[in-house]
C-alpha cells in the first residue's frame, strides 16, 4: 500500500548551498517566489510600455525622455513613430497576458500554497517544477531580447493574426527576427506551463493527506487545479502554433501566408496557406487564456472574503461547479473573438449562443459572493478590500461582455476601445487585483512579516478610483467609434475625444505611480515589517498549521491529519470563531457541506 | 512507499477489509469512513501514475491541434500536392509495435520478479534492451523515410503536404525519443534494483501510446497526402 501520510521522508533533501536554495531551488515555495519575482518585473515592464503608449496617444509629438535610448530609429528625439507605438503595444499585451497575468496568480501562488493546502511536502516532480520556472523566466528573455534586435520587436498585437505574422520583415519593423522572438518566447513559455501542469494535477489528485477529500480543499486550490486542467489543453495547442509560425519564417513553409500576396510591392513567395488557421489555433488558446488569467483570482478572492467574513460562501460546491463550468465553457467560444474575420456567420451564432451561456455561472459566482457578503460582518483590511475591488471589476468589466458576444453589436465594436476597456477590466484589472489580494493575505505567511495596512489601504484606493477612471471612459470612446491600434487620432470625428484620452493618460501615470506604494511596501515589509504570527487572520486552512515561514518539508517532517471542511468559521471552538481543518477538535457547525 | 524490485509488494489484508467495509468509497476519496480517522482509507496511488495521463493529454492535444491544421490547411488551397508515403513507414510500423510486445514482455518479467517468482534482474533487462534496441531502429527508419523524400526532391517547404509530412513525424520521433529516454531510465533503476513499478508502468504506458499515435498518424497521412 502506498502509505502518504506516514512516510515522512523527504523528496529530496534540505539544500545547502546557496545556488540551490536561491536559485535552482527544487522547493515549491522558493519556485513560486520566483515566479512572484519574474511576474513583478515583467509586471513593471508592461506598466512602463502602457505609460509610454498612453503619453503618446495623448500628447502626440511629445518627446518623452529617455525613449530614444530604448530604440534610436523607433523613437528618434524620444518622439515614437507609429510603427513604434504599434511594437510597444504588441509587447505591452504579450508580458502583461504571459507573464504576469498568468505567471502570479497561477504559478507563483499555486506554486507556494497549492502542495501546502492539500497536506504535502513538496509536488511531486521536483525538478520538472525547477525547469517550469526556468524554461519561463528563458521565455521572458527571449522576448525582452527583441527590443534589443536591429528592427525591434514584432509589431502584430499579442495576437500575432496571420498573414502579418508570417511574411517576415517586408510586413514592418519587427516582423523578421521580432515575430520569431516572440513565437520561440511564447513556445518556451508553453513548455514552462505545461511542466507546471504535470505537476499541479498530481499533486490535488494524488498528494492530499489523509482526511483532504476533493471537497475538503479550499477554493484556491480547486481554482488552481481546475486552471492548470485548462493550461494543459491550452498551451499544448499554442505550441503547435507558435512552432507553425517559427517554420514559415525560417524554413519558407506556407501554413499561414495565403497566395500571391502582395506586400510594399513584393510578392510574397509563399502559397496558399490560409490565414484563419492561425486565428483558430490562437483563440482556441486565447479564450481560455483569459479563464487561465481569472480562475486562480476567483478562487484567492473567495479564500480571502471567506476567512474575512467569518462565514463560508453560500455554496461551495456550486461555487467549485461553476468555475468548472466556466473552464469547460471557455472552448466553447472562442470564436466569438473572430465574429469580423471573415469565418462563416453561422460559426459566427454557434459561438454567441455559448458565449451568453458562459455568463450564467459567471453570475452565479458573483451572487454567491455578493448574498455571502450581505450581512457579514466582514473585517476591512488590505486584502479584503482588493478582494471586494476583484468583484466589482469582474462585474464592470464582465456586462460589457453581454454587447460583444452578438455578432451584430460586435461588428460596431470590434476594431475599437469598446473591446479594450473590457478586457482590461474583466480581465487584467480584475486579476491584478487577486493578485494584489493574494499578496496582502499571504505575504505573511511567504515571508514571516506583516504588510503596512495604511499603505495597503492608501494603494487599493489610488488602484481602484484609478483603474475605473483609466478604463470606463474607454468604453465611451468605443461607442463614438474610437478606433482601437491607432497611434495618432487624426480624423475630425475623433477630435473631440482627445481630452478624453488626456484624462485617461493622466489618470494612467496618477494609477500606476501609486503602483510605487505597493512596491515601497512590498521590500520595506520584507525586511522591516512587523513579524507575523503563525495565523494572523485567524484563517482554516492548512498554510496557516504550519509555522511562518514553513519549514522546507512544510510541515516539520509530519503530515498533517484533516478533520474538517476547509472554512469552519461562526462556530465555538477553543481558538475563537473557527476551527483549523488539521484541528481534531469536534465543533458543532451549521455550515458543514456534504 | 512504492513497491521496488528488492521489496515484493506485501498485500494488507486488514487494510483490504477496511477498504471494503468503510464505504467511504469513490475516486481516490480519502474522507474518514463515518467521520472515524482510525478508518481513513490511504488507498491513493502514488502521484506518476495520475501524471502520465497528464503526459499523454497535452501531447493528445499538441497532436490534434497539428491535425487540425493539416486538415484545414488542405481544405482551403488548392496548392496540395499528394505524394506516396515511403514505403519503409509500414516497417517501421511493425518495429514499434513488435517493441510494444518486447516492453509488455518485459513488464510481465519484472511483474515476476517483484513478486520473487524470478531470482534475477538480467532476464527482464534484457527485454528492455531489446525494446530499447527496436525504438532506436524505428528512430533510424523514420530518418531513412525523411532522406528517401530529399531524394525525390521533396523538402520541407516544397509543398504543404511535405512540411506536414515532416513536422508530424519529426515532432512524433522527438516523443519517441523522449520515451527511450525513460527506458534508458527504467535500464538504469533496473539495474541498481531500485525501479518504482510505477515508474515501469508510466514508461509503458508512454510507450504504447506513442504506437498508438504513430497508428493515428499513418492513418491521418495515407489519407491526407
Amino acid at each position: 500500500m502506498h502509505d502518504m501520510s506516514a512516510h515522512a521522508a523527504q523528496h529530496h533533501a534540505p539544500p545547502t548551498s546557496f545556488i540551490r536554495k536561491h536559485v535552482f531551488s527544487l522547493d515549491h515555495k522558493v519556485i513560486g517566489k520566483q515566479y512572484y519575482a519574474l511576474a513583478l518585473i515583467a509586471a513593471l515592464c508592461g506598466m512602463m510600455l502602457s505609460w509610454f503608449m498612453r503619453i503618446h496617444l495623448a500628447w502626440n509629438n511629445a518627446a518623452i525622455p529617455g525613449l530614444q535610448l530604448l530604440s534610436k530609429n523607433g523613437a528618434p528625439g524620444g518622439v515614437m513613430t507609429p510603427e513604434y507605438y504599434l511594437q510597444l503595444m504588441t509587447m505591452h499585451g504579450t508580458i502583461m497576458v504571459f507573464f504576469v497575468l498568468t505567471t502570479a496568480p497561477f504559478a507563483a501562488f499555486g506554486n507556494f500554497f497549492l502542495p501546502i493546502q492539500v497536506g504535502a511536502e513538496d509536488m511531486p516532480f521536483p525538478r520538472f517544477n525547477m525547469m517550469s520556472f526556468w524554461v519561463t523566466c528563458t521565455g521572458f528573455v527571449v522576448l525582452m531580447a527583441s527590443f534589443f534586435v536591429s528592427d525591434g520587436p514584432t509589431l502584430g498585437g499579442w495576437t500575432q493574426y496571420a498573414p502579418l505574422n508570417a511574411v517576415g520583415p517586408v510586413g514592418g519593423p519587427g516582423q523578421g527576427t521580432g515575430v520569431v522572438l516572440w513565437a520561440a518566447s511564447i513556445a518556451l513559455f508553453c513548455v514552462g506551463q505545461l511542466l507546471g501542469s504535470l505537476n499541479f494535477i498530481p499533486t490535488t489528485l494524488d498528494l492530499r493527506t489523509k482526511g483532504m477529500s476533493l471537497m475538503r480543499l479550499p477554493l484556491s486550490a480547486w481554482a488552481w487545479f481546475i486552471t492548470s486542467c485548462m493550461g494543459l489543453t491550452a498551451f499544448a495547442v499554442l505550441m503547435p502554433a507558435c512552432i507553425l509560425v517559427i517554420l514559415d519564417h525560417v524554413a519558407g513553409t506556407s501554413f499561414f501566408v495565403a497566395s500571391n500576396l502582395v506586400m510594399n510591392d513584393q510578392l510574397l513567395p509563399h502559397s496558399g496557406g490560409s490565414t484563419l488557421l492561425w486565428q483558430h489555433l490562437f483563440w482556441f488558446f486565447g479564450h481560455p487564456e483569459v479563464y487561465i488569467a481569472i480562475v486562480p483570482g476567483i478562487g484567492i478572492v473567495s479564500h480571502i472574503l471567506i476567512t474575512n467574513m467569518r462565514k463560508p460562501m453560500l455554496s461551495h460546491r456550486v461555487l467549485i461547479y461553476s468555475m468548472g463550468a466556466l473552464a469547460v465553457l471557455s472552448y466553447m467560444v472562442y470564436g466569438h473573438h473572430m465574429f469580423v474575420s471573415g469565418m462563416n456567420p453561422f460559426s459566427s451564432l454557434a459561438f454567441s449562443f455559448p458565449t451568453l451561456v458562459i455568463t450564467i455561472p459567471s453570475t452565479i459566482v458573483v451572487l454567491i459572493w455578493t448574498f455571502s457578503l450581505y450581512g457579514s460582518k466582514l473585517r476591512i483590511n488590505s486584502a479584503s478590500l482588493f478582494a471586494l475591488g476583484f468583484i466589482s471589476m469582474f462585474v464592470s468589466g464582465g456586462v460589457s461582455g453581454f454587447f460583444l458576444a452578438q455578432p451584430s453589436i460586435d461588428i460596431m465594436l470590434h476594431a475599437t476601445y469598446f473591446v479594450v476597456g473590457h478586457f482590461h477590466l474583466v480581465m487584467g484589472v480584475a486579476a491584478m487585483f487577486g493578485i494584489f489580494g493574494g499578496t496582502y493575505f499571504w505575504f505573511p505567511k511567504m515571508t514571516g512579516r506583516m504588510m503596512n495596512e495604511t499603505l495597503g489601504k492608501i494603494h487599493f484606493w489610488f488602484s481602484f478610483v484609478g483603474a475605473y477612471c483609466i478604463f470606463m471612459p474607454f468604453h465611451y470612446l468605443g461607442m463614438a467609434g474610437n478606433v482601437r491600434r491607432y497611434s495618432t487620432f487624426v480624423d475630425d470625428f475623433l477630435q473631440p475625444l482627445i481630452p478624453v484620452h488626456r484624462f485617461i493618460t493622466v489618470a494612467a501615470l496618477i494609477t500606476g505611480a501609486a503602483q510605487l506604494v505597493f512596491l515601497y511596501n512590498l521590500i520595506h515589509s520584507r525586511f522591516w515589517g512587523k513579524p507575523a504570527p503563525d495565523n494572523p487572520w485567524e484563517a482554516t486552512s492548512l498554510e496557516w498549521s504550519t509555522p511562518t515561514p514553513p519549514p522546507f518539508d512544510n510541515f516539520g517532517g509530519k503530515l498533517p491529519v484533516v478533520y474538517h471542511d476547509p472554512y469552519q468559521y461562526g462556530v465555538q471552538s477553543s481558538a475563537g470563531d473557527y476551527v483549523m481543518q488539521a484541528s481534531p477538535e469536534q465543533v458543532k457547525t451549521e455550515h458543514e457541506e456534504k | 512507499m512504492a513497491t521496488s524490485v528488492h521489496e515484493p509488494p506485501q498485500i494488507d489484508q486488514d487494510r483490504l477489509l477496511e477498504q471494503r467495509r468503510s464505504g467511504s468509497g469513490g475516486w481516490r476519496d480519502l474522507v474518514p469512513a463515518n467521520g472515524d480517522l482510525h478508518v481513513t482509507l490511504e488507498h491513493s496511488p502514488p502521484a506518476s501514475s495520475s501524471a502520465i495521463y497528464v503526459v499523454l493529454f497535452a501531447i493528445t492535444m499538441m497532436f490534434a491541434a497539428f491535425s487540425s491544421a493539416l486538415i484545414v490547411r488542405k481544405g482551403s488551397s488548392l496548392d496540395w500536392q499528394t505524394f506516396t508515403l515511403p514505403s519503409i513507414l509500414y516497417f517501421n510500423t511493425l518495429i514499434l509495435l513488435a517493441s510494444s510486445v518486447t516492453l509488455e514482455v518485459s513488464r510481465r518479467r519484472v511483474a515476476a520478479f517483484m513478486g520473487g517468482l524470478r531470482s534475477h534482474a538480467e532476464s527482464p533487462a534484457r527485454w528492455l534492451y531489446i525494446t530499447l534496441f527496436l525504438g532506436l531502429l524505428f528512430v533510424a527508419g523514420q530518418y531513412a523515410a525523411w532522406s528517401q523524400l530529399r531524394a525525390q526532391g521533396l523538402y520541407l517547404a516544397t509543398n504543404p503536404s511535405s512540411s506536414f509530412f515532416y513536422v508530424l513525424t519529426a515532432t512524433h520521433a522527438l516523443h519517441v525519443l523522449g520515451g527511450l529516454g525513460g527506458m534508458i531510465y527504467v535500464i538504469r533503476k533496473l539495474s541498481k534494483l531500485a525501479l518504482r513499478r510505477n515508474a515501469l508502468d508510466a514508461t509503458a504506458r508512454y510507450w504504447h501510446f506513442m504506437g498508438v499515435l504513430w497508428l493515428y498518424l499513418l492513418c491521418l497521412l495515407w489519407m491526407k497526402l
